[in-house]
């Protein structure tokens, strides 16, 4: 049995300086209650590893516009001209990584794994500085993982012991990065009593899921 | 006379096999969708978490939590499966993937792709662009032939490459070429154009041996 908190006291939990898996693709999926609580209390130098940061104004863009990221991890950034006139400037650090890369570094961390090997980026700026390793003839990047403090992530339900269901493309990054945090953060658009989510239905069991957010006002 | 970009998108749709699984890229490569003959049943996957995308919804009846990689709203046709990004992109690094579909910056005469960066000027990042490449059985380079009068298909990339590999088809406004290990083939000419205006048009060489064909296109 989860007790479920407010966004306010998740946001509190999240020290400034922290390491953020955030979930959402271009907002979608995206845990944006958190989001609104980490503005409200002025959080500052987070690294936020995440799949881009959505549009000026929507969901991690707030905190890129609220100067609350200074590392951002990403495989795309170019919907929010905010972050690349930060990155310019010198104000937020910004690594680059391919997406297919980026869920497989987080898997790798979540699944125990010391890292990837993938054929993606060979040949591009994407190997600069990486060992590579030949496999059968093929040439492939080593990749190393990427695990956070804390994974905020958003999901379709959750029952009262946690398990998370999500729906069509708002899963994309949660449920890897639910795997791959020392402390889990979900916040569900409802939450029902256990049994209303099928076993089967479960795409992250909630004994890794650390707090609930309460569901909206 | 019909404008670029639905030209290249009525040439591409020719290339998309029935029973498929295809990736079409933000842009001009979404067009293609438009323009599949009727008969050819295809699954169309966002690599945001959706194997078998559809239409834009009616107006009023979108889901937020149903979108394409550009964010834009779409619904889901029968048969349709959602999935997460982990397996979005182990279908398209896996050989799961029949074909992707993108646009490009340059292509050069190896094959080779550049397309997500242009250094000091726009760094969107990669985002799919390179598993794509990588990835994909098939990758359809669907591009306009010349940015405001400068040839896109050079000797060499000067732009970042996104994958080190030979993609399979260019198709432009004026031709389709097909890189070969022995460089790019001219295959067909886009109606009322000639192999001249093409040559003059590319700054890589070119390699023209019988007399290409007249560009088919799908009906529109």
């Amino acid at each position: 049995m989860k007790t479920a908190i407010k966004p306010e006291t998740a946001a509190e939990m999240v020290p400034d300086g922290a390491v953020l898996h955030i979930g959402g693709f271009m907002g979608v999926g995206t845990p944006n209650r958190i989001i609104d609580a980490l503005v409200a209390r002025n959080a500052r130098d987070l690294t936020v590893i995440c799949n881009d940061t959505a549009m000026p104004g929507v969901g991690i863009g707030k905190l890129v516009a609220a100067d609350a990221v200074s590392t951002v991890i990403a495989s795309h950034i170019g919907l929010n001209p905010e972050t690349q006139t930060k990155m310019i400037a010198g104000d937020i650090r910004v690594e680059l990584v391919p997406q297919g890369t980026l869920v497989e570094r987080i898997r790798a961390a979540g699944y125990g794994l010391g890292g990837v090997l993938t054929a993606t980026g060979i040949g591009t700026p994407v190997e600069d500085g990486k060992q590579t390793i030949d496999i059968d003839g093929i040439t492939y990047l080593v990749e190393k993982p990427l695990r956070a403090g804390f994974a905020l992530i958003a999901a379709r339900q959750a029952d009262y012991v946690g398990n998370l269901e999500y729906t069509l493309t708002a899963h994309n990054f949660n449920p890897t990065m639910a795997m791959s945090a020392d402390c889990v953060i979900a916040e569900p658009h409802h939450i029902v009593p256990v049994g209303v989510i099928s076993p089967d239905a479960v795409k992250t069991p909630g004994v890794i899921v650390d707090h609930l957010i309460e569901r909206a006002a | 006379m019909m404008d670029a970009k639905t030209l290249i998108a009525r040439r591409v749709a020719l290339e998309i096999k029935p029973n498929t699984l295809v990736n079409l890229g933000i842009g001009l490569p979404s067009m293609v969708a438009n323009y599949l003959p009727e008969d050819v049943h295809v699954f169309f996957q966002a690599e945001n978490g959706v194997i078998g995308l559809g239409a834009r919804p009616p107006e009023g009846m979108e889901d937020p939590d149903l979108t394409d990689a550009g964010g834009g709203f779409i619904t889901a046709v029968p048969g349709a499966a959602s999935i997460d990004s982990a397996m979005s992109f182990g279908l398209i690094r896996g050989g799961h993937l029949d074909m992707t579909v993108l646009g490009g910056l340059q292509v050069d005469t190896r094959g080779y792709l550049a397309n997500w960066m242009v250094p000091g000027r726009m760094v969107p990042g990669m985002g799919g662009a390179m598993d794509l490449v990588a990835g994909a059985r098939h990758v359809i380079v669907a591009m306009q032939h010349t940015q405001k009068g400068r040839p896109k298909i050079v000797p060499e990339c000067t732009l970042p490459l996104t994958a080190e590999r030979r993609v399979s088809l260019i198709v432009t406004e004026l031709a389709v070429i097909k890189p070969t290990e022995n460089g790019l083939d001219l295959l067909e000419l886009a109606p009322g154009v000639s192999v001249e205006e093409v040559i003059a048009a590319t700054e890589a060489p070119l390699n023209v041996r019988d007399t290409p064909s007249v560009m088919k296109l799908v009906d529109a």
